[in-house]
């Protein structure tokens, strides 16, 4: 079953219409993503789950302007670039916290003093105004990752795209990180599409759930979430919704014999 | 704020501000192995003597040696000659510096270059240095010439080197991110290409400087100006006048100025590996 949402809003701040991916050539040519159609709304909160080898982060980089489709559309609102986080902070090692963060307003010219004064704020943002000239090796993974949002957001870019971005981290580094990014988003406006595997973590951040099949990556599923904020990722109706999105996952990995 | 309050139980890995030791707690443990190395090396030298192995006035013992040594470090002909080498030494190696980084990142990044040259690079780097001088004289006939054109021909390929293996083994995610953060074209080179490539390109570059030396030392002794004095030129009188105490004494500031060079490199090399927290702690 493919639910093709209703493309090519204007309004939307991430618009995709069929887009198609293919990688290679010939007999050896595969099929990453076969006609994704989604829109995302200016403001919303969009998690794609999938099984690994489903094209989330391929769809990422399409949408970061990184890699270009093989067919269909891709259109950031307002042709803002959007912001890319992974699950591997990234961190350039031989830079230290503050100028991490602010590599990207010196790429973009913004005066000296100002950039001093943004990456204070920026660090005080993700609480970590105090490890500024430290070196990335000393922090702790959650706060690199920290680190690694500060840069992205230095970027100003209304538009947030995560790549498992704390796939690696610990249950409770993961909950405080989930309540920052969240604060986060509601003080900027941000647009966030949120790439996971972790079924909680969507339903738990979520405005909408988006689930993609694997090989060719389909939209199979969608959901919205209608958990009032703020949420705990124990909550009954979090866990609920997770159960309820994890049995159509199932349902797909089993459909595909895997 | 404290770290408790915004990590979870990852707070656990962050480096503590551990305590630099003192500069002396710092440098002992790693000086004493090498004076025990050179003490046991000199006693070793030592003892060959007193076996009476080789006549004295071909192998002289380390105290005659030593004196020797003394004498030498009074004279003028001694700064002279370093004076001299080093000069061609450092530019020499700017020279091949020059040379190694343009092309290096050229064949790097240029597909074709690679195809064409890049195996070329490293055979370049295997071929002695000494083999390179009797067309170095034919071409340059006995002159400073011939010794810079052997001595960039010998470091400039091990630079190259450096820099083409530096930005291979660039992980391809620093790349995606730079390029997300706005580092296009010539800033995606100066913001992340040469930085993340730089632990190689300083062993390239140390490498350089062995093979810059040796080429040079090669030359000093085969290209013999007569007019200029020289490390190798010394070293070629001392054997042609028999003076055996002298030719060790020259071999043995030959030997300092490699090891005081290298210690450079070591230093910039540490300072790196710490920088990116890869020194063991």
């Amino acid at each position: 079953m493919t639910i093709t949402l209703l493309p090519g809003s204007a309004t939307a701040a991430v618009a995709l219409s069929g887009v198609t991916k293919v990688y290679g050539r010939g007999r050896s040519a595969v099929l990453a993503l076969d006609g994704v159609s989604l829109d995302v709304m200016p403001g919303a909160f969009v998690c794609l789950v999938g099984a690994s080898g489903c094209g989330k982060s391929t769809l990422l980089n399409l949408v970061a302007g990184l890699d270009e489709p093989t067919g269909g559309d891709v259109r950031v609102a307002g042709d803002a670039r959007p912001g890319l986080m992974f699950q591997d902070p990234a961190l350039f090692p031989w830079l230290t916290v503050a100028a991490n963060v602010e590599l990207p307003l010196k790429l973009r010219g913004v005066p000296r003093r100002e950039r001093r004064d943004r990456v204070a704020a920026l660090l005080d943002t993700v609480h970590l105004g105090e490890f500024a000239r430290r070196r990335p090796h000393e922090l702790s993974g959650g706060m690199r990752q920290r680190v690694a949002l500060a840069r992205t957001l230095a970027l100003d870019t209304p538009v947030l795209l995560m790549d498992e971005p704390f796939g690696a981290l610990d249950a409770m580094t993961r909950d405080l990180l989930h309540d920052e990014l969240e604060r986060i988003w509601r003080e900027r406006r941000l647009t966030v599409v949120f790439v996971t595997h972790n079924v909680r973590e969507a339903a738990r951040l979520a405005d909408r759930i988006v689930l993609l099949s694997s090989r060719p990556g389909r939209i199979i599923y969608e959901t919205p979430v209608d958990v009032a904020r703020p949420r705990r990722i124990d909550s009954p109706e979090v866990s609920a919704l997770a159960a309820d999105v994890t049995d159509r996952l199932r349902a797909e990995v089993g459909r595909l014999g895997h | 704020m404290a770290t408790d309050a915004i990590s979870g139980l990852d707070a656990l890995e962050v480096a503590a501000n551990a305590k630099m030791p003192r500069r002396a707690a710092r440098v002992w443990p790693a000086t004493w192995p090498k004076l025990l190395a050179a003490a046991i090396a000199v006693a070793v030298w030592q003892a060959v003597v007193w076996t009476g192995w080789k006549p004295e006035y071909v192998l002289p013992g380390p105290v005659t040696v030593g004196r020797d040594l003394w004498a030498y470090l009074l004279t003028a002909d001694l700064w002279q000659g370093l004076a001299t080498t080093m000069r061609r030494a450092l530019v020499g190696f700017a020279a091949a510096v020059a040379v190694g980084l343009a092309l290096g990142l050229a064949v790097a990044r240029i597909r074709v270059l690679r195809a064409a040259i890049g195996s070329m690079i490293t055979s370049l780097q295997t071929m002695p240095s000494i083999a390179w001088f009797p067309l170095a004289i034919l071409l340059f006939q006995l002159s400073e010439q011939a010794i810079f054109f052997v001595v960039v021909l010998g470091a400039a390929p091990s630079i190259a080197n450096g820099v083409i293996h530096g930005v291979d083994y660039i992980p391809p995610l620093w790349l995606r991110a730079g390029r997300n953060l706005g580092a296009r074209g010539p800033a995606l080179y100066r913001h992340v290409i040469a930085p993340a490539a730089l632990p190689a390109i300083v062993a390239g570059l140390k490498q350089g400087w062995a093979f810059a030396w040796r080429s040079l030392m090669a030359g000093e002794l085969l290209v013999v100006i007569a007019t200029k004095t020289s490390l190798g030129a010394q070293l070629n009188f001392a054997r042609e006048f028999s003076q055996s105490d002298r030719l060790i004494s020259v071999m043995v500031v030959i030997l300092v100025v490699g090891l005081g060079v290298d210690a450079a490199f070591g230093a910039v090399d540490r300072a790196i590996r710490q920088r990116w927290g890869l020194d063991p702690a």
